[in-house]
């Protein structure tokens, strides 16, 4: 049998990096997540896709879970499916409700146009499905923020 | 990131190079800032260098544009930009608010 080199090889263990919720950290999260999706045999448009995503999600988290840059941290982890990988973000800043956020109107005009808002309208129109959940975070916490980011391989 | 400015007649050009996003945007900004606080709204902004760009980059692009064309006093346009940068820009609907330009002359004979 012929293996093909298209399908995610499926880790049921997750890889998971923790870093500090800095934009710093911006640069080894993406690299983390890349990789992750280069292991998984996406292609490049889906690869660049994912990282946008995920540079997104990581800097929502800063800003409005945490308040801006802090001494907290948040975890990724990465897992491959046969036919999807799947990226979970953990952070235990403050409870995150996304239908508090409006959508952007990207027709709007130039006056009309807000500056924000267009992180997570990235992350909907980036991957195939977005979800958010509590759950127990790092050190154990409980009540901390779970975003699941999953990009299917075709 | 690296982004410089240049002083031209008619015109400012900023040239950065590398990749914008939440930790590097504020060096932009402030690029950009230290143009329009001189008085000056009409600004090139080259991005051939610009590997990729998060929504960081895009709300100072989108704010600068709005300080340059308050009183139709300027513009902010953009030259040269990479695919992967322009489809950033195509997915914010940014496309219809600013002036392109494929040849950086062009867009400095533009404005």
């Amino acid at each position: 049998m012929r293996l093909s080199t298209n399908k995610c090889s499926p880790n049921e263990k997750a890889n998971t990096i923790t870093l500090p919720a800095r934009f710093t950290s911006l640069d080894a999260v993406r690299k983390f997540v890349v990789q992750a999706a280069k292991d998984c045999g996406m292609d490049q448009n889906a690869i660049d896709a994912v990282e946008l995503a995920i540079d997104e999600a990581f800097s929502n988290i800063i800003e409005h879970a945490y308040g801006g840059e802090s001494s907290e941290v948040i975890e990724c982890s990465c897992r491959n499916t046969e036919d999807r990988l799947i990226i979970i973000l953990k952070d235990c800043g403050k409870p995150f409700k996304p239908e508090m956020i409006p959508e952007p109107d990207i027709g709007a005009s130039l006056e009309n146009r807000k500056v924000g808002g267009l992180g997570m309208f990235f992350m909907d129109q980036l991957m195939d499905d977005v979800s958010y959940t509590f759950t127990t975070g790092p050190g154990g916490r409980t009540n901390c923020n779970e975003l699941t980011l999953v990009k299917r391989k075709e | 990131m690296e982004v410089s400015v240049t002083e031209y007649k008619n015109c400012d050009l900023v040239k950065a190079s590398g990749r914008i996003d939440s930790s590097t945007a504020p060096q932009l900004a402030d690029a950009m800032d230290s143009i329009t606080e001189r008085g000056k709204f009409k600004i090139v902004f080259d991005v051939s260098d610009v590997e990729y760009m998060s929504s960081a980059g895009l709300r100072v692009l989108i704010s600068t544009q709005k300080t340059c064309k308050r009183y139709n006093r300027g513009e902010l346009v953009l030259a040269c930009l990479p695919e992967r940068v322009y489809n950033a820009l195509d997915l914010a609907g940014f496309i219809q608010l600013f002036s392109i330009y494929d040849d950086l002359t062009e867009a400095v004979a533009s404005i």
